[in-house]
């Protein structure tokens, strides 16, 4: 409950200050943006984010889940060892290492952004199958299961709720990564921030500010919802 | 080529770039330790479960607020009351706000997850609730919190890059002015040695955090 | 002396955990308090060292009631032990051990020397054990250190709540048998928590069985089993119980003293008439100073010249003073003997146990039963 109403208190603020500067006739020397500016740059920022995102669940997943197979085990440190380095690089960092290499438009930002998303969503689907307690993958051998029954089963279902966490980190650091992502030819709120920045006009920083912040509170809230959803009834914490 | 060039001839500006960012990092995570370890003792106590869930609950949210939002919502905030919007001030505020969660979870679920059998124990024996507190509770949270406190690291010293937005000094410098100018020697100068210092750090307390466990809790 | 008066607790929750319980335990004496789960007995033990506040009564400690002392003072004078064991991984072994003399203040020298001499006392050797981390220890010796830790101060009382519960039987039944030698050593004033009626028995001097948040009997363990007060106390201490009793019976309580002997070296003719006269079918054979030879039995004298020595059997074994009567008839049924004698630590003849003494000491315990011949005996 109280949770309830500290989100709906957070939102309301972010949306207020939005509604409250669009509706405004001036910034200093120029308008504000407008609703349907707004609209568009919120969309292209879940856009972004959403390319990003399936990317990195496309590869993520599968190769987080390689990993840990018995043949291919041998290439796991390597890989999550990587992934475990790249969360510790400024995502700043990423994104602008990207200008040079690939130069500056839409695709690098999307690009920078899937490399970025990929490493939660790599190391949670390992480390999500890779933790399953032994016994339990015993016993179900024991019974007579078959290794496709197992993965489908057994581990499948008891690293989902792992794997969606991971999703779900991933997809807020992405949307704050998108914002960074404009440097480099992305497109999104992030565009409204900076013109804010460059300009000198805080409050057109906060008219991109405040519905960014929005943004990834709502994701992180509805893919918590989902990830809730999906642990099965017998893993969750009281 | 051009980028060994540029750091051969601006080492004592990348020098100095280096060590504000490691100042803006010192100052907001010490503040940030001093802060998160005593909240997250005062929400461990007794009773204050609710209050517990809400602040962790408020810190979580605060996490997922990209930082460059976060600075967007600070400046106003912080010109409203007459205080430098830009700057060094805002950086280490927004930094302070970033170290709290990791610092602060990891102090209440270790303190709340000391072994109630020895905290029995401790009280059986005649310690008061303090030195339980500070003799067994805190003895063997350190470990988890100097955990919370690197992972609190890692992530300012990737903030702080985004910091120069607002005016801050440090390695964020030359990749922003790179990237305002295509200047790729300048980018990639940044972007290294941003990463060097994130790994860095990251080793760095990664050993102390050992050296700091308890010897009885190795293994 | 430990007293309590009226104890009761009642839990926020509404639960009457301790219903109005009075005792008394003296000094030196271990007090069991045995009874099924659930029926109070961590409470009561936790009320004496107020980690469980009192609902209404009071609990006295040589005449001082412990509610108008400092609870801090009051627990650092009471060692406490629990099943958990609950050693602190962060502290090695010796400073675990210290625990409590460090929230006393002791200087370093002295707690050193006592982490030492508990060590000792538990078997454990100092100089391997003392640096050493509670992960390094095993289960038999983590539990050692929890004991020794809540002697820490040398308090004159101990709590000790299923102190070797969480450990296998073996190595249980060793940890019992080394803590009846140490407490006969130290003397301490100590209240034990078990549901386990066999150590019950064998630990305590006194035994408090509750049920229910009540006390329904308290008294020795050998009362306890002699004389049951209700159903409830029989069904808990169980059929068995005539084992049990001739577990904690000594053969000194059960023996003759000073039975009738021969010398090894009297005259068979004169040892022939006095079995006659009194009509004895056996007599024990002595040396010098009473010392167990061996039996003479009356078929085996066939002619009468000669001494003892030459038609007597030697003797097939004997039970040394403070064996217990399980034993002793063990030893009976083994050698298939009637009668058993008695020796102290010399070899030197105390009495006998006879095989009937025996049945009829059995007997009486199953008195309430209306004299039921006991199975134990066949
Ligand atoms: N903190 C508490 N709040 C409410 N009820 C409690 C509390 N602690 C114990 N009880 C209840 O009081 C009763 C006695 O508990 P106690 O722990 O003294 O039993 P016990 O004899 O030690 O049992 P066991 O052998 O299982 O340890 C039980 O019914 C228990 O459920
Ligand atoms: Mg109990």
């Amino acid at each position: 409950m109280r949770r309830r109403i500290v989100l709906v208190t957070l939102l309301g603020v972010f949306i207020g200050i939005t509604i409250w500067i669009t509706q405004m006739d001036t910034l200093r020397y120029m308008h504000p943006k407008t609703y349907g500016d707004l609209a568009r740059q919120t969309w292209n920022h879940i856009k972004m984010v959403g390319i990003a995102e399936l990317l990195a669940i496309g590869v993520g997943v599968p190769l987080g889940v390689l990993v840990t197979r018995p043949g291919l085990k041998k290439f796991a440190t390597p890989v999550i060892g990587t992934a475990n380095v790249g969360q510790t690089i400024p995502s700043l960092a990423v994104v602008a290492i990207m200008a040079p290499i690939l130069g500056y438009r839409f695709e690098s930002a999307i690009i920078a952004l899937f490399v970025y998303s990929l490493l939660p969503v790599l190391r949670n689907s390992f480390t999500g199958i890779n933790d399953i307690d032994p016994a339990i993958i015993e016993s179900a051998k024991g019974m007579g299961m078959s290794r496709l029954q197992i993965a489908l089963k057994i581990e499948l279902p008891l690293a989902l709720p792992i794997i969606m966490a991971g999703i779900r980190t991933s997809t807020v650091i992405c949307v704050g990564t998108a914002t960074l992502a404009v440097l480099i030819g992305g497109e999104g709120l992030g565009k409204i921030i900076l013109a804010g920045l460059y300009t000198q006009i805080p409050l057109l920083i906060l008219q991109g500010a405040a519905p960014t912040a929005a943004l990834a509170v709502i994701l992180d809230t509805l893919l918590g919802g989902f990830e809730s959803w999906m642990t099965p009834r017998g893993l969750k914490k009281s | 080529m051009e980028v060994w060039n540029y750091i051969n001839g601006h080492w004592l500006t990348i020098g100095n770039w280096t060590l504000d960012h490691l100042w803006l990092i010192f100052v907001s995570n010490s503040i940030a330790v001093l802060i998160g370890v005593s909240l997250g003792i005062f929400i461990a106590g007794k009773g204050r479960e609710e209050i517990a869930d809400t602040v962790l609950y408020l810190a979580g949210i605060m996490m997922t607020i990209p930082s460059l939002a976060l600075f967007g919502l600070l400046m106003p905030a912080l010109s409203a009351m007459n205080l430098p919007a830009i700057g060094f001030l805002p950086a280490v505020i927004a930094l302070i706000l970033y170290g709290q969660l990791p610092i602060l979870r990891n102090t209440y679920t270790a303190i709340r997850e000391v072994d109630p059998a020895m905290i029995e124990a401790g009280r059986g024996m005649g310690m008061t609730p303090r030195q339980i507190l500070v003799k067994i509770k805190l003895p063997l949270a350190v470990p988890v919190i100097m955990a919370g406190l690197r992972n609190a690291v890692v992530i300012n010293i990737g903030i702080a890059t985004i910091a120069v937005f607002i005016g801050a000094r440090g390695l964020g410098v030359p990749i922003f002015r790179g990237l305002r100018t295509s200047r790729m020697d300048m980018i990639i100068t940044g972007a290294i040695f941003v990463s060097m210092l994130a790994l860095i750090a990251d080793g760095l307390l990664a050993i102390a955090e050992n050296k700091l466990t308890p010897e009885g809790l190795k293994r | 002396m430990i007293t309590l008066e009226n104890v009761t607790k009642t839990y926020s929750d509404g639960t009457e955990a301790v219903k109005g319980v009075s005792f008394e335990i003296k000094d030196g004496n271990l007090c069991v308090l045995l009874g099924p789960s659930g029926c109070g007995k961590t409470t009561t033990m936790k009320m004496i060292n107020r980690l469980i506040p009192i609902t209404e009564g009071n609990i006295y400690i040589d005449s001082k009631d412990t509610k108008t002392m400092d609870e801090n003072e009051l627990r650092r004078d009471i060692g406490y032990a629990i099943q958990e064991i609950g050693l602190f991984p962060h502290m090695t072994v010796k400073d675990n051990i210290a625990t409590v003399p460090t929230l006393k203040n002791w200087d370093k020298e002295k707690k050193e020397k006592r982490a030492e001499e508990l060590l000792t006392l538990m078997g454990m050797d100092p100089d391997e054990f003392l640096e050493k981390y509670p992960t390094e220890l095993s289960g038999g010796q983590k539990q050692r250190v929890g004991v020794a830790r809540s002697l820490g101060a040398d308090p004159p009382i101990m709590l000790m709540d299923e102190p070797f519960g969480a450990i296998d039987p073996i190595t249980r039944d060793r940890l019992q048998d080394e803590f009846i030698n140490i407490q006969e050593e130290i003397q301490k004033t100590i209240v034990f928590v078990t549901h386990d009626i066999n150590e019950a028995i064998k630990m305590g001097d006194k035994v408090a069985l509750m049920k229910d948040g009540e006390l329904i009997q308290y008294s020795t363990p050998a009362e306890l089993l002699a004389a049951a007060k209700n159903k409830f106390v029989r069904d808990f201490v169980g059929s068995d119980r005539t084992l049990k009793s001739l577990r904690l019976m000594k053969v000194e309580d059960a023996m003759k003293k000073s039975p009738r002997v021969v010398r090894k070296d009297d005259d068979l003719s004169e040892v022939a008439s006095i079995m006659e006269e009194e009509d004895l079918t056996y007599l024990i054979v002595v040396e010098d100073g009473r010392k167990l030879k061996g039996w003479i039995n009356r078929q085996d004298i066939e002619s009468e010249s000669g001494v003892v020595e030459d038609v007597m059997s030697e003797s097939t074994g004997a039970a040394e003073l403070g064996t217990s009567l399980a034993e002793g008839l063990t030893i009976m049924l083994e050698r298939d003997v009637a009668n058993l004698p008695v020796v102290d630590e010399y070899g030197t003849l105390q009495g006998i146990v006879t095989f009937n003494d025996l049945q009829s000491l059995i007997g009486e315990t199953y008195t309430e039963r209306g004299g039921k011949h006991p199975e134990v005996t066949q």
